[in-house]
């Protein structure tokens, strides 16, 4: 299990193929380091401060953390960027510290480490502990989640690597296991159909039994009018049937959508909002105005008499599944600046012409 | 990694194509009949008789089948905790929507 050492060639390696994923600029800081780092060093991690407790906690204690922060970082229930990251990493804190042996052997290890410290296991670190079955614990972290997620981190694999593997081969399954991955779609994929294409990082067991994180790219022709939150399936792309059972099929690959923030459309369900400013003048007057739509710009009526947030539906305007959603516009009144003297005017003739108190209804 | 050599695929839209019995359930889950079982008697996931008594399940509950066993098994919840953390979870989705229509 020794890895190693860093070469230059691999670096820059690990630099180009980095580079190379372009869509993924947002978190390429952190996809960075990872490939950067695979291969030759890990990050020590310090459990303990993962997950808030003193070296001395009690398992209750540690139990206790363990639930309050998965309830707060968890990807279902946070809305944190890093929330995922930090899930993953107190999953595996939790693996490590609820279980005696585990603890352990990680405290006899910790001694003299400090986070964020480069750290290669010391050869036999594991010498000496006796580790109960093939999965020291239950697996958390789930291997095959969300796009990227990933199983443990290399510290984990470079401790408990060989041991923790168990529970992937659990079942002989005479099919291979479903995938299971998210994706962040452009709201124009579902709008007009079209091929996108994706980077799944796929945990798989190398020669050694150790789970190593595959990257595939693949391309998807996105059907229209998909919506966010539903799945869509490519049969045969999960994992391969295991090998003692020839006649076994390969699992699928599950994917679920979800849309990436859109400038102009909010979707909701099959229906989408548009939020439209309209003058004091054009809502009190009615008029017609050009407003943007999926299928291209139409005159829009604006009754007279509307107001801040008037709703005004185009039927069959949203998302084009089956039946089509519809588009809501919402109004918003858009004020002139009065920055000029003919604006200043306009507005005090308003002001004498029309008596109007809009806190009328608050008693004053 | 040239364009043609991503492999490309034409996929289905589980939701719309699929109605799903509980063994797809089980499968695509990755679970036991039992917890999918569970999952109807407490009302998280709607199920259908037919004729010889077997369930079917429409495609959209799929994701909030899987969302119920993440929760239940990452927070360590009962299916009651479960119920109403989705239920909960989902309204507050509705809610930010309705925040963003509004320019919020």
């Amino acid at each position: 299990m020794v890895r190693a050492p860093a070469t230059l060639g691999s670096m820059l390696r690990g630099l180009e193929r980095a580079l190379a994923r372009g869509q993924f600029a947002q978190d390429l800081p952190y996809r960075f380091r990872d490939e950067f780092c695979q291969g030759y060093c890990v990050e020590f991690k310090d459990y303990y401060k993962v997950m808030g407790v003193a070296r001395d906690a009690t398992e209750a204690q540690i139990k206790q953390a363990y639930r309050k922060l998965a309830r707060k970082y968890h990807p279902d229930v946070s809305k944190e960027k890093d929330a995922e990251e930090r899930f993953k990493d107190l999953g595996e804190a939790y693996e490590v510290l609820r279980n005696p042996e585990k603890r352990a052997a990680y405290d006899n290890l910790g001694k003299g480490h400090r986070p964020g410290e480069d750290f290669r296991p010391p050869p036999n670190w594991d010498a000496g502990f006796e580790w109960s079955g093939a999965d020291g614990g239950q697996g958390r972290a789930d291997g095959v989640g969300s796009a990227g997620a990933g199983g443990h981190s290399d510290f984990f694999d470079s401790l408990f690597g060989g041991a923790a593997r168990g529970r992937r081969r659990a079942r002989g399954a005479q099919r291979g296991e479903d995938h299971h991955a998210k994706v962040l779609l452009d709201l124009a994929a579902s709008l007009q159909g079209g091929s996108r294409s994706f980077t799944l990082r796929v945990p798989e067991l190398d020669a050694e039994g150790r789970l190593q994180l595959k990257e595939r790219t693949l391309a998807i022709q996105i059907p229209k009018g998909i919506l966010a939150g539903q799945h869509i399936r490519l049969a045969g792309q999960g994992a391969p049937a295991d090998g003692s059972d020839e006649a076994g099929k390969p699992g699928d690959l599950y994917i679920e959508v979800d849309f990436a923030p859109d400038p102009l459309y909010s979707p909701e369900g099959r229906d989408l909002y548009l939020s439209l400013p309209v003058t004091p003048w054009e809502a009190a007057l009615g008029t017609q105005v050009k407003t943007p739509t999926p299928s291209g710009v139409v005159d829009l009526k604006i009754p007279a008499g509307s107001h801040a947030g008037s709703k005004l539906r185009l039927k069959g305007r949203g998302i084009p599944a089956t039946p089509p959603g519809d588009l809501y516009v919402t109004l918003e009144i858009a004020l002139p600046p009065a920055n000029d003297d003919k604006a200043r005017a306009a507005y005090l003739a308003l002001a004498s012409a029309v008596p109007f108190n809009p806190r009328a209804h608050l008693g004053v | 990694m040239s364009l043609s050599a991503i492999p490309h695929f034409f996929a289905d839209i589980v939701e719309e194509e699929h109605e799903l019995t509980i063994r797809d359930l089980c499968r695509i889950c990755t679970t036991e009949r039992e917890h999918i079982v569970g999952l109807v008697e407490e009302g998280i996931i709607e199920a259908t008789r037919d004729a010889s008594g077997e369930w079917h399940f429409r495609g959209d509950s799929l994701r909030r089948a899987r969302l119920a066993l993440r929760l239940q098994r990452d927070l360590e919840l009962n299916l009651a905790g479960v119920a109403l953390a989705v239920e909960l979870l989902e309204e507050r989705e509705q809610l930010r929507r309705a925040l963003r229509a509004r320019g919020a």
